[in-house]
């Protein structure tokens, strides 16, 4: 599967009405096609492009400039351990190195049996927390070596599941916003001001 | 606490320990439920939005602008003036917020949006209700799924409780709040790379002059952008009033503000403090137990990485951009990162320069080659292949970005990013200079390298005890 | 016609301590430059939006707060802005960007295409530092990429300026290429397998400015040292861009576009670019050719010229004038077009002589209607009415500077086409009709009337509003060469009808048609926009006699030739059975006529049937002027020898008249210059003098305003602009090819001093009564011929409509281009194209029926179509939709059915 599916493609037709230009939903629906997938392939790209109104050129340059989309299959769970200054005060970098170790992997390796792809990252703001990581950009906390030891057994176990969903799935609370109550995108072309403005001036003068 | 590490644990409660200092902005992080409508309701949510709806959104605006909110995403601009400076008659007006938390140190916003989401919504319908914005898109870092999640969540209730949409609380002013949300680059968080993103683009910045947000921001149309914490602070100014805000703090910097302490710190956390009345010193003796294993302090970032260093006699500055600013450096996005003598310069400025490297947009030449060749020439000296004339030539390179090496930095390039990767090394070369000549002489390292190993405190974000 | 430039007002600030002017709104670097001082720079350029990404610009601006440095490409100036390009920090922070530019450039300066002409080894050079202090392994990359057929990609050279992504996107509107990644690692990428295939992709080699993006028509050709230049004018199409053509070694190696206001911007399409390659084909004609034992053979020009009068003499003696016919002149210079209009109407005596080949509009129609020039149909917030062909398929500079100023600049397009164009997205309003309803459309949009069934009605109403207003500029040209040219004839009366003070920009392709047209190469024209009758007595006191009545068009000269009424026809860089829109009348006109001669570059289709082949020179091998699609001369210039004893078309007309004992009376470009600019009245105050002056770059609109022209002419100017005042003194290039045995071309010359041609003109100029020099043409609606009958239910009209790249000699002769014609495929409705069964059960081809013939073509489904409709487009590999044409039909209707034979 590499377009979006009839479901996801209904989703992204939600997701471009609420915004004035259809570009600009193109993150969003990056993120759509990459949960879909596991990861953004040319296909759904393609498919992007036309929903958007762009080349797929300019969704491939909106789509690599943003570290999260990745652009080759990578493991059910994608790793990430803070190494930035705050962690590396306080053993980011030895927790990547022994991440390194446990998984077999060197840093931005997956696994080879898909499960997991490890990437040393910048600050993922758990400063306070070092040193940290995210699994599927789900946090844990001032992570010992033991501790990330248990993680990857149970996300191989799957007792982290419930928590944790596969890569690609971000947000599992979706914004919608009922016909009803929608004010409706605000195109930039040709508005007035605003209703409550114009009123409050009225009154005012 | 099982065995594995807390996942998608929002940070539990801080000390609750009371004193007379309100809490502004984290008055329900102790609250498990914090997050959702029921909470916020029975604890005076959405109390500040009703009442400003009977008020003139000029009144709003007057009322802002008389609290003296600063901006709480790094400039420290204050948020009335910045309201003020939409032209007159151009329309629509956008609202964005600037949930992009990436400053390295900075961590704050995050808390903010899974904790609190409503009274950050609140804040946000106050905005655009004064200023007249017509939509509102809330932008959350890519990696933080659980904000999105509460986000979400909590627009969806708001919606469904009439205080999102259309005719909110059945008046006039309609507004949609979009969740939008990154993909995993700092430099979003500049304002109008924000924009560019927002627009479905690659997060690159625009130029200032002309593109200033507000006048020309989201489809070159009049734009507030706003940082989360700065947006938190509106409903309380407006329940309480812009004279028992301006109370707090200092002259030049009203309010309370959260400062996020790590490093080698003993109990290192998020503190809500008074502006002003507050000093370095404070936060970190005080709030953050002090310098870990009673080392000494070596040094320690005082507003996010991009602030230059500062050190032992700098903690008893009060927390005050004027202060601050004089002294050398900024509060910035108010991330102190705090390094004890066990640390290596060397490798904390690499560190530093590296972050800023990967994250430069590649626009500006002297920042995409600049912050690259610095990260290369540090990894070089680190890895024993230093030379004397190297130290020299840092400086030079730092230079040709930002010219004086001045402060605030002067900058050949569009924005601070560039500029951003010479404070850590300046810092670092003029304090620690003697660090790099031990690595170039090939000399053995600094005493103890980087401490290794997770410390093993509990998870704790303090609000102000 | 552009007016006076509107005031702009000016703002005075302070540049290195002295005060200068600028324009309201002007960028630093722009007013800096003009006030003489060069601020280096990367990224900016004065024909795209400025980003200052490559930040070498930066100078000392101070605009109140003190000085900073600011990119002095994205800032305007103001009053009291204080700005220093001299200061310490300034050089100190421009130097620092130089060499962090250099840091990963790979200085392979020596094998780099760009070296000599590259602006970052020149600053380099200028202000650079002497020696690295980069001792890290530089960006490594595989090299090059081919990015598109013609371009090459190398990324280690690439310095990010952002100026090729941005006239990909701003410019061509084509972003197919863009950065990706980030930081240090950005690039410039396409997406995988999908090429920068823009007809534009060729302006971001010229732009780039490093070696980052070559050409491949020009890789390791030669070093910019070695190459000379000299402006031109491309003559790819009729837009006629300013180009610089670039030898070495008499090769033409490289087309670079010059930035001209009024015209191209700098810009290029891709086939004018690359087309140099045609001037040097493998196959051009060397010599002539003549026929022996049925075959074409080589033959001296004596032997060739002689048959060629021959065949001419008893076609006078046996048919008299109207049995010889002249067929093209479009690709020649405007003096050899006069030369051979001279020949065939004043020394021939003939007026079946067309230069178009049943693909354009009535000469009447282009020359009397009132004009428009490109700046006016591109007006900023001006309004345009299109029907014309697509632009971006055959003009497609004009496509881009509409483009632009409908993106940019805010004008508003109203379109007219059965098919979906490349302006069609940038349309204020398309509306789709079907060939043969083109003026009824016209006259509901501006008269009110019905709408013909099928059209949008929302669209019409939309579209009457925007044009509502008085003035209206309107480009009109053949949208369907299924469409007889009645209709949009009958259209721009239908304009003119309703809008009186409308104007129009004709949007004819072929190279120098307006030229040839301005020059008489059309039935009922004389030289310099005169209608044959107006300006017989004026003509015939130059000329000695001219035709006593109008002759026939090409379509007219096919049909009486397969009647056998046409004695010899002439092929004058023209090829009707390849062109000419209806294949079975060309190929029966081109075997009744008794005898063919033809000019040409190359061998073709048409001169198979020649009796005689006269081997032309061509482009950058002849000096001279061609006209463009606004009426705008400009100056053409010859920089290589024509290949072998090829020699151009104006010295083989007065060959020709030699040989029948006639004499031109011109010896040299100049001479025809002069007495173009005497007798030919369009023409009249646009002496030598002033094409050769600084402001020829733009070229000149003819006619002249009043001012520039004035009526009473300098009677010295025709001889003092030529040489014809020294006899024997001889055009080189007619000495050059110059066999011995011929009668030589200073006979010609020699005699031309005595003779008739020259002293007319003297005359004309000096003796008092003399016929008045005749009035422009203008235009007269003819009656408003019949609305075609409506299709049947079965039928679908047919529009043929062209491609920028097809079988067309110059793509045919380039390699670059050649297998970028894409092969023909019908386009259907989607409607029709399910109905008809296309995709369904392996079916992938149909058959077009006409009157007239049929052909199997591959089918698509087009949702930008008219309803109704079918269209093929002309000319390209795979199928001619020239057979299914009968060029006396107003419209064609076909059937089609899917090839398994299950069809309608
Ligand atoms: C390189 C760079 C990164 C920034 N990152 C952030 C950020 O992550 N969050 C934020 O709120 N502001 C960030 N800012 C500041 C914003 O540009 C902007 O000033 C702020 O969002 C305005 O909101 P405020 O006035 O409410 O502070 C950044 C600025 C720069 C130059
Ligand atoms: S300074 Fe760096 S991050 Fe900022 S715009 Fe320039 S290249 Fe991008
Ligand atoms: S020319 Fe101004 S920044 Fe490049």
């Amino acid at each position: 599967m590499a377009r979006l599916s009839r479901d996801n493609l209904a989703l992204a037709q939600e997701i471009l009405a609420r915004y004035p230009r259809p570009k600009s939903a193109l993150i969003p629906l990056l993120h759509l096609a990459q949960e879909q997938d596991g990861w953004l392939t040319e296909d759904a790209m393609e498919h992007l492009a036309e929903l958007v109104g762009v080349t797929p050129a300019e969704v491939l340059g909106t789509a690599s400039f943003y570290e999260m989309f990745k652009r080759r299959p990578v493991g059910t769970y994608v790793i990430n351990v803070c190494t930035d200054i705050a962690c590396s005060l306080v053993g980011g970098d030895e927790l990547l190195e022994h991440a390194e170790e446990t998984l077999g992997v060197r840093d931005g390796g997956t696994t080879a049996d898909g499960m997991f792809t490890l990437q040393g990252v910048q600050c993922i703001a758990a400063c306070t927390e070092a040193p940290c990581l995210q699994a599927n950009y789900r946090y844990a906390h001032r992570v010992s070596h033991d501790e990330f030891d248990q993680l990857v057994d149970d996300l191989r176990a799957g007792r982290k599941d419930a928590e944790i969903p596969r890569h690609g799935v971000l947000a599992r609370v979706r914004q919608t916003i009922p016909a009803e109550r929608a004010a409706g995108a605000i195109v930039p072309e040709g508005q007035s001001e605003p209703a409550w403005l114009a009123a409050a001036e009225s009154d005012a003068s | 606490m099982s065995d594995t590490p807390p996942v998608d644990d929002a940070t539990p409660a801080p000390d609750a320990t009371p004193r007379e200092l309100p809490r502004v902005v984290t008055s329900r992080w102790g609250l498990d439920d914090s997050h959702t409508l029921e909470r916020y309701e029975a604890t005076g949510g959405y109390q500040a939005l009703r009442s400003v709806l009977d008020k003139a959104p000029q009144a709003v605006v007057d009322e802002v602008k008389a609290a003296s909110l600063l901006g709480r995403g790094g400039a420290g601009f204050p948020a009335g003036v910045k309201w003020g400076f939409c032209p007159p008659g151009v329309w629509p007006r956008y609202l964005v917020v600037n949930g992009d938390e990436s400053e390295p140190g900075t961590y704050k916003d995050r808390i903010l949006m899974e904790r609190d989401p409503h009274q950050l919504i609140e804040g946000v319908l106050i905005a655009c209700y004064a200023v007249g914005c017509a939509q509102a898109f809330l932008y959350v870092r890519g990696e933080m799924a659980l904000a999105q999640e509460r986000i979400a969540a909590a627009l969806n209730e708001a919606y469904a409780a009439g205080y999102v949409g259309k005719n909110i609380l059945g008046s006039d002013f309609s507004v949609d709040v979009v969740l939008h949300w990154g993909a995993g680059a700092y430099i979003v968080g500049e304002e109008t790379a924000l924009i560019e993103s927002l627009e479905g683009n690659r997060g690159m910045p625009r130029l200032k002059p002309p593109y200033f947000p507000a006048a020309q921001g989201l489809y070159l149309k009049p734009t507030i952008v706003n940082n989360v914490e700065t947006l938190s602070n509106l409903p309380w100014i407006l329940t309480n009033g812009a004279d028992a805000f301006s109370a707090l703090g200092a002259e030049s910097s009203r309010g309370t503000r959260l400062f996020a302490v790590s490093g080698h710190v003993a109990e290192p956390g998020v503190f809500e403090v008074e502006f002003g009345t507050t000093t370095y010193r404070d936060l970190i003796y005080e709030h953050a137990g002090g310098i870990r294993d009673g080392n000494e302090l070596k040094c320690f970032i005082p507003g996010g990485a991009s602030a230059p260093w500062f050190f032992e006699e700098h903690l008893d500055l009060p927390l005050e951009t004027g202060a601050v600013g004089k002294a050398g450096s900024m509060m910035g996005s108010g991330a102190i990162v705090v390094m004890d003598h066990t640390t290596d310069a060397v490798k904390a400025c690499w560190k530093v320069v590296k972050f800023f490297a990967h994250e430069s947009c590649g626009k500006c030449t002297p920042c995409r080659e600049g912050t690259d060749w610095l990260e290369k020439i540090l990894e070089r000296i680190l890895h024993g292949h230093g030379r004397p004339e190297d130290l020299d030539l840092l400086l030079d390179v730092c230079d040709n970005i930002s010219p004086g090496l001045a402060w605030p930095p002067r900058q050949t390039t569009i924005c601070p990013l560039g500029p951003s990767a010479v404070s850590p090394v300046n810092s670092a070369i003029v304090r620690f200079r003697d660090e790099f000549e031990a690595y170039i002489a090939r000399a053995e390292p600094p005493a103890v390298a980087t401490v290794g190993g997770p410390v093993p405190v509990d998870i704790r974000v303090g609000a102000s005890s | 016609m552009s007016d006076t430039p509107p005031q702009t007002e000016t703002v005075t600030f302070t540049l290195n301590g002295k005060a200068v002017e600028a324009e309201k709104g002007e960028l630093v670097i722009k007013a800096a430059e003009r006030a003489g001082v060069y601020i280096p720079h990367f990224c900016y350029h004065p024909r795209m939006k400025p980003v200052g990404m490559c930040r070498m610009c930066i100078v000392d601006i101070d605009s109140g707060r003190g000085p900073a440095l600011q990119p002095s490409c994205m800032i305007e100036v103001a009053p009291d802005m204080v700005v220093n390009t001299e200061s310490e920090g300034t050089k100190k922070a421009q130097d620092g960007v130089l060499e962090f530019l250099l840091l990963n450039h790979p200085l392979d300066c020596p094998v780099c295409d760009k070296g000599g002409e590259c602006p970052l080894q020149d600053q380099t050079i200028a202000y650079g530092p002497g020696e690295s202090r980069f001792v890290e392994e530089k960006r490594h990359h595989a090299k090059p990429i081919a990015i598109s057929q013609n371009v090459y990609l190398d990324r280690e050279r690439c310095i990010l300026c952002d100026r090729c992504t941005r006239f990909a996107k701003e410019v061509a509107g084509d972003p197919l290429i863009h950065f990706t990644e980030r930081g240090s690692s950005t690039e410039i990428a396409t997406f995988p397998d999908d090429p920068f295939s823009s007809y534009f992709s060729g302006n971001t080699v010229q732009i780039c400015p490093v070696g980052a993006l070559t050409a491949r028509p020009y890789r390791f050709k030669a070093r910019p040292w070695d190459l000379v230049e000299n402006e031109s004018t491309c003559t790819s199409c009729s837009v006629g861009c300013r180009v610089s053509v670039q030898t070495s070694r008499d090769r033409v190696l490289r087309y670079q576009g010059v930035d001209v206001d009024p015209v191209n911007w700098s810009w290029l399409c891709d086939k004018g670019r690359f087309d140099f390659e045609a001037v040097h084909g493998d196959e051009r004609l060397g010599a002539p050719l003549l026929r022996r034992d049925g075959a074409l053979a080589d033959a001296s020009w004596n032997e060739a010229l002689g048959a060629a009068a021959g065949h001419l003499r008893t076609a006078l003696e046996t048919g008299g004038r109207g049995s010889i016919a002249v067929i093209g002149g479009a690709r020649l210079t405007n003096e050899s077009a006069y030369a051979w209009a001279k020949l065939a109407k004043g020394v021939l005596g003939t007026d079946h002589v067309d230069a178009q080949l049943g693909d354009g509009l009535p000469a009447a129609a282009v020359l009397g209607l009132p004009r428009a020039t490109v700046d006016d149909v591109c007006a900023p917030g001006g309004t345009v009415l299109l029907v014309a062909p697509d632009l971006k398929e055959e003009l497609p500079v004009l496509y881009l500077r509409l483009r632009h100023a409908v993106v940019s600049d805010g004008a508003r397009v109203v379109e007219l086409s059965p098919t979906a164009t490349g302006i069609t997205p940038h349309a204020a309003v398309s509306l789709r009709h079907r060939p043969g309803e083109t003026a009824a459309v016209v006259r509901a949009l501006l008269a009110g009337g019905e709408a013909p069934a099928g059209v949008d009605p929302d669209a019409v109403a939309a579209a009457r509003d925007l044009l509502a207003g008085d003035d209206l500029t309107v480009v009109l040209g053949r949208s369907s060469l299924a469409e007889s040219a009645a209709g949009p004839v009958a259209a721009a009366a239908a304009v003119l009808e309703a809008r009186p003070g409308a104007r129009f920009l004709s949007a004819l392709r072929r190279a120098n048609v307006h030229g040839a047209l301005d020059l008489g190469l059309a039935p009922g024209v004389l030289p310099g926009r005169v209608a044959l009758d107006d300006g017989r007595d004026w003509f015939t006191s130059h000329w000695g006699s001219v035709p006593a009545a109008a002759g026939l068009d090409t379509a007219g000269i096919l049909a009486a030739a397969a009647d056998g009424r046409i004695e010899t026809l002439v092929l004058l860089g023209a090829d009707p059975l390849a062109d000419f829109p209806d294949a079975d009348l060309a190929r029966r006109g081109l075997e009744g006529a008794r005898s063919v001669i033809s000019v040409d570059l190359y061998r073709n289709a048409s001169n198979e049937h020649a009796d005689v082949v006269l081997a032309a020179a061509g482009y950058a091998e002849v000096d001279g002027t061609t006209t463009n699609l606004e009426g705008r001369v400009s100056r053409v210039s010859q920089r290589v020898n024509p290949p072998g004893t090829a020699r151009a078309d104006w010295i083989i007309a007065a060959e020709l008249a030699f040989r029948l004992g006639e004499d031109l009376g011109v010896e040299s470009v100049a001479d025809l210059w002069a007495e173009i600019e005497q007798v030919a009245p369009a023409f009249a105050g646009l002496t030598a003098d002033r094409l050769a002056s600084a402001a020829a770059t733009d070229g000149f609109v003819v006619p002249l305003p009043a001012e520039a022209a004035p009526e009473a002419e300098p009677d010295e100017a025709a001889e003092g602009d030529g040489d014809a005042g020294e006899p024997g003194v001889t055009q080189p290039t007619a000495e050059a090819v110059s066999e011995p045995a011929d009668a030589p071309a200073t006979e010609i010359v020699a005699g031309a001093d005595e003779d008739a041609a020259a002293d007319d003109v003297e005359d004309a100029a000096a003796d008092e009564p003399g016929p008045d020099r005749p009035a422009l043409l203008s235009f007269a609606a003819g009656a408003p011929g019949e609305a075609p009958a409506a299709t049947d239910a079965y039928s679908l009209r047919l529009v043929v409509n062209r491609r920028l790249y097809d079988r067309g000699t110059l793509v045919a002769h380039s390699p670059s281009l050649a297998d970028l014609a894409p092969p023909a495929v019908v386009h259907l409705t989607p409607k029709d194209h399910d109905r008809i069964g296309v995709g369904v059960a392996g079916v992938t081809e149909v058959r077009i029926r006409s009157a007239r013939g049929d052909v199997i073509v591959p089918a698509v489904a087009d949702k930008g179509l008219a309803p109704g409709t079918a269209a093929l487009a002309f000319r390209q590999p795979g199928a001619d939709a020239a057979t299914l044409l009968d060029a006396a039909a107003p419209v064609t209707d076909v059937r089609i059915e899917s090839v398994e034979g299950g069809g309608s």
